[in-house]
């Protein structure tokens, strides 16, 4: 089985289903009585809603259900919360608004939802929409995350008359400041981290089923953590015991955390059921998912960095306003706390000091997005040090150099939260420059200077944390004919689960993926899960499927023993069988499967069949870490930047699988790459929303993304028994530094002193020439 | 989606005939820019009128003053066609340079013509040859087609059938794309035919339009450096998130220079 094992690029099973059109997604989904839901949304970014009239829709034909925030909250709906707490500078806790299913009162942001329309046809159901007469009182916006803390700022909320929501603090202030105080050097950056969406190619949908007999709602919804929406649709919006709530996630087309958290319309689909007496169904429509998914990034930080003579960092501080959108969404105030740790990065910072400020905007909420608050940390020190290389003389690479943690001080304690336990930086940051050629930049530099270009060359030293704190469940099922179907707490939604527990199950216990299957995203059937995010997966619920292949050895091996007729310490188990010790007898372990099924045949004692479960709980995170090196080349005359080269050395730990790692790389450095030169969510003054479909949404294409060189500089992890460390989130958190550091380094040398992302044509061209008019005017 | 009637035409005749008798009709072709307003509920025409079955309308000839490409012709079946490339290589350049493989495999030429996206690249070329556009009824100069945004000269339910390009000496198209949608933000076509130049530009005003300016350059001294120094007002020109109007008006020099560069 060592072609199927693990460490293997074993091309992916779930390819020739999903590629054929063969995936079963939420849409596909077909139920007897299915009925259509279309969600009314607030073409107001900030209104009062005086009053929602839905007696025309109701009359209208098909019609079976005009719901509106008054209905929910008479029928007792919950709100979104978030999933963890913070509080306001004071002590007091944060602000949270009433995030409910439908608004009451008013409208906060452009696409809020204001009632459901549900008719036997979806053509019937946009037709009663239309039908909705909504009396809006507009009130005055509040946009620009820069400002929006700033006195004079109108408040989304009353009850924040700052917009603060809350504010989070990190570090040792005091330290710090007696570091910045006797440093030579202090470098300061001021960075804009423009807004992105997740777009995942399927949009998102959900089905509610509610069945009267046993009380009991059945929800099938694109989401990545079907038992966190099961805990969230029971505690959150419908109130009542989990054991009355089953989530599936069929096959899911993207998430990229965008598909993470609670939203409001799987609580209206199973409400809706209820109401109706029918499933229902709610499926987004590409320019719904810019309105009702949550958006991503979107902050402005300030860094300085103090530095000694020779360039050794002596202290960091970080102050950041990060824009929660118009709520606290359930996983809002995750992105901007929960990964500050990557702001030392790789390097011996021995103070830091860092405060983010949580602010209201009228727009739709922020939660997470591939990397989540990861990228937006490793720019915040990379950037500062490539300031500080540029202002101090120092080349950028040797700057970093001297201050790489090296791999003798691991385990490792930094000023933030992290503890590294492994990883070789000094060697990640050699082969990178010597894979990218760094010395030969200057030639290139000189031959694109040729043509008219601008050409730069960026680096950064990514490191991130994955597979935190949360625990993984796996179970092993053989039934009677010795197959096995393995049931994951992770969820996939296009990272190749399939492949990957195949793999587990044939170097854990030999088995023939052919005669595996694997079940994920359902709350009957998974015991227990927490779902897939945050490069997680293949660490945290690898080591849960070893322990359940563990324990599965233990029990078969009583019974193997039983069948040879030797004692349990006599067999080795090896290559998917028992063999005695010093023979060539052998039984395999789908005969003692199958074996375990013949009730009288079994030793006295023995429980007949053969499953086992397991939770692993991680005693630590996991430090994937990677140094990206990357050029580009700006033309000058219309600003049009390309990225014509690009190098990654990348430490995922463990690998898998060889070819599904560098398809993670690949897609993760594109969306880093993206935001960089191409996304961006924007709203006009009103906060009506400008990129609304993907005709003026920029997403990256295949032609924008140049060939990637990928070298590893592997170290296992020691904080779980299977030494994985994660690739999913690596490439973002890598790309959006590196691809900033190339465009800035290209525009420097045509007098840019600085520049925000994203590099726009005209953003670019207007920089060039502000830089190259300057002097002149 | 609205609801709608189908009605699928035989032939030219057919087609007119049925657009003749029913409210709303709109003739649907690639359905490329028909239709994604629909699915919106931003567009209800009542009847849709499918060209896609008349022979008739499709096809390309060659002959050694013009190229006529019918109405239904895709812009895949333009830019791949060997007598357009000898002929007119900026043409089938173009074409293969609009949208995406998706979108050049069921857009036509009649169906880009009819919309008059103010950001298309087939209108730079009819302007820009000086080609004809023929329909059901009459021929329309190009001069005289394009009249405004998403608006031309076409007469309610008049059909194209086929444009006619008279082959230049040189031409060239260089768009400049929006990064999103692959339309143009500017895109620039330049054409000389004897002492005939044009220049015209799409992208940056409500429909295609010929820049006077660079054409009396060019006139004289066909070359990128005739209109280094051109600058192009940037009142009145498109002004929206890919690009503001001052930006339009610099590319437009920008493009028109590579245009000449690369003519062939
Ligand atoms: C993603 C995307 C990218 C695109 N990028 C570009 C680009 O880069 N450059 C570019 O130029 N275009 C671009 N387009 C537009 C594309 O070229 C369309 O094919 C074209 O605009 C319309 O052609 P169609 O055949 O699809 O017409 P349809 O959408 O079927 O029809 C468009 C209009 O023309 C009318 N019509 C169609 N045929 C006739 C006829 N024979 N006589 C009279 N009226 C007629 C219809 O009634 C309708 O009003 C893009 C489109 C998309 C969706």
């Amino acid at each position: 089985m060592r072609e199927f094992g693990v460490g293997q690029s074993v091309p992916r099973y779930e390819d020739a289903r999903l590629l054929r059109g063969l995936g079963r997604y939420t849409d596909d989904i077909q139920l007897a009585g299915l009925v259509h839901a279309v969600v009314l949304r607030s073409p107001h970014a900030h209104a009062r809603l005086r009053a929602v009239d839905t007696a025309a829709a109701k009359a209208a034909p098909g019609v079976l259900a005009v719901l509106t925030g008054a209905d929910a909250d008479a029928a007792g709906m919950g709100t979104v919360q978030p999933m963890v707490p913070r509080q306001r500078r004071d002590g007091s806790p944060m602000v949270l608004p009433r995030y409910r299913v439908l608004a009451l009162g008013k409208v906060a942001r452009i696409g809020d939802p204001v009632a459901l329309i549900v008719a036997e046809t979806l053509t019937q159901a946009k037709d009663a929409a239309e039908l909705v007469a909504v009396d809006y009182e507009p009130l005055p916006v509040t946009l620009g995350t820069a400002t929006l803390t700033r006195p004079g700022s109108a408040a989304v909320w009353p009850e924040a008359p700052d917009n603060v929501s809350f504010v989070f603090a990190l570090g040792d202030r005091a330290k710090t400041d007696a570091a910045f105080a006797a440093a030579p050097h202090i470098v300061k950056v001021e960075n804009t981290i423009s807004r992105v969406a997740g777009c995942a190619l399927e949009p998102r949908g959900a089905i509610g089923s509610y069945d009267p007999v046993e009380d009991r709602y059945t929800v099938w919804a694109t989401v990545q953590q079907p038992h966190q929406s099961q805990a969230q649709l029971a505690g959150e919006f419908l109130r009542v015991p989990p054991a009355k709530v089953r989530v599936i996630a069929p096959d899911v087309g993207g998430g990229f955390g965008v598909k993470g958290t609670g939203y409001v319309e799987l609580g209206l689909v199973a409400w809706a059921s209820r109401v109706v007496g029918r499933p229902v169904k709610w499926m987004s429509e590409r320019s719904e998912a810019f309105l009702c998914d949550d958006q991503a990034r979107d902050n402005v930080t300030s860094a300085e960095l103090a530095l000694d003579r020779d360039g050794k960092f002596l202290g960091f501080r970080v102050r950041t306003i990060a824009n929660l959108g118009a709520y606290v969404g359930s996983a809002g105030p995750l992105p901007p706390t929960v990964n500050l740790g990557g702001l030392v990065g790789v390097y011996t910072i021995p103070a830091c000091d860092v405060e983010v400020t949580a602010a209201f905007s009228n727009t739709v909420p922020t939660a997470a997005y591939r990397g989540a608050g990861r990228p937006e940390a490793s720019f915040a020190i990379e950037s500062a040090i490539d300031r500080a290389a540029r202002e101090l003389g120092i080349d950028r690479a040797e700057l970093r150099r001297r201050n790489l943690i090296p791999p003798t001080a691991m385990p490792y304690k930094t000023a933030l939260t992290f503890n590294f336990d492994s990883g070789d930086f000094p060697t990640g940051l050699a082969k990178a420059l010597a894979a990218a050629d760094w010395p030969g930049f200057a030639a290139r530099r000189r031959a694109a200077a040729a043509t008219g270009k601008l050409r730069g060359i960026g680096i950064a030293y990514a490191i991130e944390q994955a597979g935190a704190g949360l625990e993984e469940t796996a179970e092993v099922r053989f039934d009677r004919s010795g197959f096995a179907t393995l049931f994951s707490g992770s969820s996939p939604h296009g990272q190749g689960h399939e492949t990957m527990y195949k793999q587990f199950a044939a170097t854990f216990l030999g088995l023939d993926p052919a005669n595996v299957r694997l079940v994920t995203g359902d709350t009957d059937q998974v015991f227990h899960g927490i779902g897939t995010f945050g490069s997680r997966s293949a660490a945290v619920g690898g080591a849960a499927m070893r322990l359940a292949a563990e324990r599965i050895v233990v029990k078969a091996r009583k019974l193997a023993a039983h069948m040879l007729e030797v004692a349990e310490t006599d067999l080795a188990f090896e290559a998917g069988s028992f063999r005695v010790a010093g023979t060539d007898r052998t039984i395999a372990l789908t005969e003692v499967a199958k074996a375990s099924y013949r009730t009288f045949t079994l030793p006295r004692g023995f429980e007949p069949g053969l499953t086992e479960r397991a939770t692993f709980v991680p005693s630590a995170p996991t430090f994937p870490n990677g140094c990206h090196v990357c050029e580009a080349e700006i033309d000058p005359e219309t600003g049009a930047t390309a990225i014509v080269r690009y190098t990654v050395v990348d430490d995922v730990g463990r690998v898998v699988n060889p070819l599904m790692v560098k398809g993670q790389l690949h897609g993760g450095i594109a969306q880093g790459l993206g935001q960089v030169l191409l996304e961006e969510v924007r709203y006009d003054a009103d906060g009506q929303l400008l990129t609304a479909s993907f005709m003026d949404y920029a997403m990256p294409r295949a032609e924008d993304i140049p060939d990637i060189a990928i070298e590893t500089n592997d170290v296992p992890s020691t904080t779980n028994p299977l030494g994985i460390k994660g690739a999913g989130e690596a490439g973002t958190v890598g790309a959006l530094p590196a691809v900033m550091s190339a465009v800035v380094d290209a525009l420097a040398s045509a007098g840019v002193r600085h520049f925000d992302m994203p590099a726009t044509p005209e953003r670019v061209w207007r920089a060039i020439r502000t830089a190259t008019a300057g002097p002149r005017a | 989606m609205y609801e709608f009637d189908y009605h699928k035409a035989k032939n030219v005749k057919d087609a007119v005939a049925i657009a003749k008798k029913q409210d709303e009709a709109k003739y649907l072709a690639g359905g490329m820019s028909l239709v994604p307003p629909m699915k919106l509920r931003l567009a209800k025409p009542g009847n849709l009128i499918d060209l896609n079955e008349v022979g008739e309308l499709a096809g390309i000839k060659v002959d050694g003053k013009t190229v006529a490409v019918g109405a239904m012709t895709r812009h895949e079946s333009v830019a791949e066609s060997k007598d357009v490339k000898k002929a007119i290589p900026a043409l089938a350049k173009l074409a293969g340079g609009i949208g995406d493989p998706q979108v050049r495999h069921r857009g036509t030429i009649g169906g880009s013509l009819a919309n008059s996206d103010p950001a298309a690249c087939y209108p730079t070329a009819v302007l820009g040859l000086g080609a004809t556009i023929e329909t059901d009824q009459r021929k329309i100069a190009a001069d005289d087609f394009f009249t405004g945004l998403f608006e031309t000269a076409l007469k309610e339910g008049e059909l194209i059938t086929k444009v006619v390009f008279p082959v230049p000496d040189k031409a060239c198209y260089i768009k400049f794309p929006n990064p999103a949608s692959r339309f143009s933000i500017v895109g620039v076509f330049v054409s000389k035919k004897g002492n005939e130049v044009r220049c015209v530009v799409t992208g940056a005003g409500p429909c295609v339009f010929r820049v006077k300016g660079i054409e009396d350059a060019l006139k004289k001294d066909f070359s990128p450096k005739a209109i280094e120094n051109y600058k192009h007002p940037a009142s009145g020109l498109n002004s929206d998130i890919h690009g503001s109007a001052e930006y339009r008006a610099h590319l437009i020099t920008v493009l028109a220079k590579r245009a000449v560069a690369g003519a062939e």
